[in-house]
């Protein structure tokens, strides 16, 4: 186990790197930057900052410094557009927030689809299993930003009940519809593998002598078939990880929550590129940290991989 | 007479002929069924992708009719109209916006369609580009093995792991916010998992008996991967490509949502979504409930489409 785990991660760095690195170049390779404006300013005026930032270095040593400013002292380099942040600065502020809300979600996703799929593959064909299944299919295709919208109306528009945006320090208020919008396609999906897998289990020989015996539904549920139908659920959580990651962006941006999102497509239109350039690499290293932990549950899970 | 001994065989060898020739004649009735013709008998047996297809072309009908049925263009501003958009611009026949107007007084209807007709050729065309990419690398992979194919998947592996919706923005904004970026960008990412899935198919038709025979007669590798090996992996791409569709819809629309997908004057569905989504104080619901419609119909029915496909194609993963 501690070699696969040493395996995967002897992965994880270089995929790290080559992120840092394919970010870096596409940044070297845009045509125009973040000091070409309409106004052009003069040559020498213009040397200067480019200096400053470092951009007349050659190429291998400004991304040397880069990737060593980043794995060394997590440092992301100024801003090219606000003089006094630095990227740290501008993570640092919306990074909680985004982080809150995003991890609310993903344990509600998990835990009510994980329990809704369950449920479902239990009371197989009966009238809670084709509502479940109708309404995860359909909710599949409810994507985080045409549920924030119709959340609006419903909640803010006609009920009244929530406050369309705004963050206000996390009061529970501002956090339900970001929660509910992001949260809603990936439930659906895990519910749907939850179901098909659990009903696979159900009818599996092992369980099938488990009834035998005489032991309980609730018992050959929670002892015996949960474990391996877990499985395929495991493995969607990682791409379900990084889907809510990116849509957190959505969510950010639409209800004005102040979180990192924001300051991503705001540096993404004003071309602040180390601002997206440290974003991506933030959600980037997310990412792989979280498919690698994935994949460790699901080795330690599934009794037929020992490593 | 002489020959009579000899004509007996004869005539049992002719009666025999015909019956031969009969039983090929009747065996030439029931005619073997192929794998596509079993598969399209079990996708009509099956009411909801049946309707989600007819549903689909529906959609493109009227992206294709729409155009023709249009009192204004989709560029064109209705100035009488776009000052009070909230109260006279919803959707009429009289004014002959049939879907109202966008918050700048161009008609929703012609906008409506050329988004959709945008979200349909990009989610074909980056479906198409995956299963040229995906499937040719997957099946080299798969097929040559060794060290070649722990190279090819390693590196799949690292791409995979990069966040792509982020890599797209990046390409889009640093270069240009266009069509053939946009191409670009969810070309180099979409055929990724497309590659894996072939890859996996192909090491189990590997050591298959025709392969080996193929071999054995002395053709070439790449010529064993096109005539034996694609042909044989169709089914699993063609469902995954449908899957994949609606995927490259969404990603699109996300983009479009966020500002950061393709210019005006082209627009699309998530463009038209995020536009409505911020009017709706202004009590302009047709601007998020047409494209909306359009986006839920399209995005389902390809759902159903692609669901049906693969009971259809891979009866025993049921």
């Amino acid at each position: 186990m501690l070699r696969y785990i040493l395996r995967r991660l002897l992965i994880a760095i270089p995929t790290l790197l080559i992120l840092i690195i394919i970010c870096f170049l596409l940044m070297y390779a845009a045509p125009g930057g973040p000091f070409t404006s309409e106004r052009p300013l003069p040559p020498q005026v213009l040397a200067n900052i480019e200096a400053k930032y470092g951009l007349n270095d050659p190429l291998p040593v400004q991304m040397w410094n880069y990737v060593v400013g980043i794995v060394t002292r997590f440092d992301f380099g100024p801003s090219f557009i606000y003089k006094d942040r630095d990227v740290n600065d501008i993570i640092a502020q919306g990074f909680p927030v985004t982080l809150t809300y995003g991890t609310i979600s993903f344990v509600i996703a998990t835990l009510v689809g994980v329990s809704l799929g369950v449920l479902a593959a239990i009371r197989h064909n009966t009238l809670l299993d084709y509502i479940a299944v109708g309404a995860t299919f359909s909710a599949q295709a409810l994507p985080n930003f045409v549920m924030a919208p119709i959340l609006v109306i419903i909640f803010t528009w006609q009920l009244g009940w929530l406050p369309g945006g705004g963050w206000n320090g996390g009061q529970w208020q501002y956090v339900v519809m970001p929660v509910i919008a992001l949260s809603t396609s990936y439930m659906a999906s895990i519910a749907r593998i939850t179901r098909s897998s659990m009903l696979e289990t159900l009818h599996s020989n092992f369980i099938r002598t488990a009834k035998a015996k005489g032991l309980s539904t609730r018992t050959i549920i929670r002892r015996h078939a949960m474990k391996p139908a877990m499985m395929p659920v495991v493995s969607y959580l990682g791409p379900a990880f990084v889907a809510m990651i990116t849509g957190s962006v959505v969510i950010d941006l639409y209800f004005s929550t102040g979180g990192i999102g924001q300051s991503f497509v705001n540096s993404a239109l004003n071309r602040d590129y180390a601002v997206m350039l440290g974003v991506t690499i933030l959600y980037g290293t997310l990412t792989i940290i979280f498919n690698l932990l994935a994949d460790v549950a699901y080795a330690w899970l599934d009794p037929k991989i020992r490593y | 007479m002489v020959t009579r001994p000899g004509q007996k065989p004869e005539t049992i060898g002719t009666i025999r002929n015909e019956r031969i020739v009969e039983k090929l004649v009747e065996a030439e009735k029931v005619k073997g069924r192929s794998l596509w013709q079993d598969a399209a008998g079990r996708f009509t047996r099956n009411r909801a992708a049946v309707a989600a297809l007819v549903t689909l072309l529906a959609v493109v009908i009227f992206t294709l009719l729409g155009p023709f049925i249009a009192q204004w263009s989709n560029e064109e501003i209705d100035w009488a109209r776009m000052g009070d958009i909230a109260g006279q611009g919803g959707p009429s026949i009289e004014t002959g916006h049939y879907f109202g107007l966008d918050e700048v007084g161009r008609d929703l209807f012609a906008r409506t369609i050329q988004a959709t007709q945008t979200s349909l050729i990009v989610g074909v065309i980056g479906a198409l580009m995956a299963v040229i990419i995906g499937t040719l690398y997957g099946a080299i992979s798969g097929f040559v093995g060794g060290w070649v194919d722990n190279l090819m998947m390693r590196t799949v592996d690292i791409l995979i792991a990069v966040p792509y919706m982020f890599i797209i923005i990046l390409l889009m904004v640093m270069f240009e916010r266009s069509f053939l970026m946009l191409f670009v960008g969810i070309g180099v990412v979409s055929w990724l998992e497309m590659s894996r899935i072939v890859r996996g198919q192909t090491l189990s038709l590997k050591h298959r008996e025709f392969i080996e025979a193929a071999q054995a007669a002395g053709v070439g590798w790449f010529t064993i991967v096109r005539r034996h090996i694609l042909p044989n992996l169709m089914g699993v791409v063609v469902v995954y490509a449908t899957l994949l569709v609606p995927q490259m819809i969404l990603v699109e629309s996300f983009i479009s949502f966020l500002g950061l997908g393709v210019q005006e004057p082209n627009t699309s569905l998530g463009a038209l979504i995020s536009k409505g989504a911020s009017t709706i104080i202004y009590g302009t619901i047709w601007q998020l409930a047409w494209p909306l419609v359009f986006f839920l119909l399209t995005i389902i029915s390809l759902f159903f489409i692609g669901d049906g496909l693969r009971d259809a194609l891979d009866p025993k993963e049921r």
